[in-house]
């Protein structure tokens, strides 16, 4: 059974469904004509382009600041929370509350969040997709972190605290360095989770301030242009060089330990 | 001994008393934050919405805050219902290809050797990594009329056909993008599996299919369902894939929505659709919560 083409057949069949269009997508970004469907020679010109839209420069520099702002935020409150989660409370009410946000479908909480922000009158702009990329930035930090912390020796900052050192004297002595690749990956998840997220950016950003996920979804509506094959391509070089390297990461610590 | 258990017990009372403001202050400054921040920006929103579903649209779109049942009442509208209905269908139909093509990739990648399995998971989750809208325009560049699907078809003889802007395409669409969610689950659930299980149902004169349903499928159950879970719930709330492989009509729910919000401005309804969707996946939840608690 194992060897049967019965399994052979859809798991390659996973990587072409997978893969196909991602290849597509790049082999046409180096097309020199101006058709994203028949490859004429190899050119560079879509990426000039680009380079000179300021749409998409705009974008990305407004996502970078969401990002930048949402992954510190969502650092520092979910790090406290799974903390205050494992440690200080054994409710499951507030351990269900933590995860909401993470199993919430995003449309919800992008209505949930519009009405809420039009109702307490506040305007939108960059802040407004910040604090609504926390929320669930901040729930993915805590889980990453919790999961750390059950590994983590609890004998330690007991020991900690029979030494006289005050509760906060532990957290930081004791707690937060054993925590620390956690930490770093649950930041590094609210990051790229908050680039590349566009359904809550969609309804809680105004128009003069779009994220480049906005953009690219204006781009993609108003038609079929190389310039989406040149962007998506310096994307997927961005997105498969960080997953490559924090895998390459977690295995450097994981052989550390 | 009273002497000197007095000054003993205020000690004692006092540390007790230290240790209670030390669990208190510990609470505040590690639940406070975090918590104060959802309560605010997640229930307080959800408990909105609940609110304007009980409002109706005013009549140049505004909101009319009086209680009324006009919003909710309106979700039992056959043309709405119908919606409902449809996007109910292509979430389950994309969770089932996913399911399908999903398991024996996770069987394959499970038994593959240590350094293969790797490459094998990394290479699922990668896609997973890259802009969700570009996966969707990459399918816009493979199906459209003069798309590649059909030049290549062309030269065949066969086609043009139209393959973008129906049910099947969304579909597509959906499995797409949210396979690596049904393969990860799996994979974890199969990977614990002990091979040797099957070995022996297979000793014991099991033909393999026998063996997958009444071995390995029920040992895999909790990964088939956690997968499935996966897939159903960004489907089913889903607009982006509907609106750019559909064509634009509000085919499902999150269209519906949307439209609601963006351009009918009928908040109140918008909000009854959304409760719609929320009350869907709840119900999942619990159906899936209790399975798990029976198994």
């Amino acid at each position: 059974m194992r060897r049967s083409p019965l399994l052979h057949l859809p798991f390659w069949a996973t990587y072409v469904f997978l893969y196909t269009p991602i290849v597509v997508l790049v082999v046409m970004s180096f097309n020199s004509g101006k058709s994203p469907y028949s490859f004429t020679g190899f050119s560079l010109k879509w990426y000039g382009k680009l380079a000179g839209n300021d749409l998409v420069k705009e974008g990305l520099v407004n996502t970078l600041i969401v990002a930048v702002g949402c992954t510190a935020l969502s650092t520092v409150l979910g790090t406290l929370l799974a903390v205050g989660l494992a440690r200080h409370t054994r409710s499951r009410l507030l351990d269900a509350l933590g995860v909401l946000p993470a199993v919430l479908p995003d449309l919800v909480l992008a209505i949930g969040l519009l009405v809420f922000y039009a109702t307490v009158k506040m305007t939108l702009g960059l802040h407004s997709v910040l604090l609504a990329h926390t929320v669930f930035g901040m729930a993915f930090v805590a889980a990453v972190v919790r999961t750390r912390l059950v590994h983590a020796d609890n004998s330690l900052e007991e020991a900690s605290r029979d030494l006289g050192a005050t509760p906060f004297t532990t957290f930081l002595r004791v707690t937060l360095p054993q925590l620390a690749p956690g930490i770093a990956a649950g930041a590094l998840l609210a990051f790229t989770l908050s680039v590349d997220e566009f359904v809550i950016a969609f309804f809680t950003s105004a128009p003069a301030t779009p994220t480049l996920p906005i953009v690219i979804y204006s781009m993609v509506r108003f038609g079929v242009t190389p310039e989406i094959n040149a962007l998506a391509t310096l994307l997927l070089a961005v997105s498969f060089t960080v997953v490559i390297v924090a895998q390459r990461m977690t295995r450097l610590t994981e052989s550390l330990s | 001994m009273t002497a000197s258990a007095v000054p003993g017990a205020t000690a004692r009372a006092r540390s007790r008393r230290s240790r209670l403001v030390g669990r208190l202050l510990g609470r505040l400054v590690f639940l406070g934050p975090g918590l104060t921040y959802l309560i605010v920006l997640l229930l307080i929103p959800l408990v909105l919405v609940l609110s304007y579903s009980f409002f109706r649209r005013g009549r140049f779109g505004g909101v009319v805050y009086e209680a009324s049942g006009e919003s909710l009442t309106r979700l039992l509208d056959p043309i709405y219902l119908d919606v409902v209905l449809s996007s109910l269908k292509l979430a389950t139909v994309a969770t089932l290809i996913a399911l399908l093509v999903g398991y024996p990739t996770a069987y394959m990648i499970a038994r593959l050797p240590r350094k293969w399995k790797t490459v094998a998971l990394v290479a699922i989750v990668l896609p997973f990594w890259t802009n969700f809208l570009i996966r969707i325009y990459a399918w816009i560049v493979l199906l459209s009329g003069p798309g590649l699907v059909n030049s290549a078809l062309g030269k065949l003889g066969l086609g043009p056909f139209e393959f973008l802007y129906n049910e099947g395409t969304i579909v597509t669409g959906l499995v797409y993008s949210y396979l690596p969610l049904m393969v990860l689950p799996l994979y974890a659930a199969i990977e614990k599996l002990d091979p040797q299980l099957a070995e022996a149902s297979a000793n014991l004169g099991a033909r393999p299919a026998r063996t997958f349903v009444s071995v390995t499928l029920p040992l895999t159950l909790s990964g088939v369902v956690t997968g499935c879970m996966f897939v159903f719930v960004p489907s089913f709330g889903n607009f982006v894939i509907p609106e750019l492989l559909g064509g634009g009509r509000s085919i499902m729910v999150g269209n519906l929505i949307r439209d609601q919000f963006l351009t009918a401005r009928d908040w109140p309804f918008g909000s009854a659709l959304t409760l719609a969707l929320l009350a869907v996946l709840i119900v999942l939840l619990l159906l899936q919560a209790w399975s798990a608690r029976r198994a």
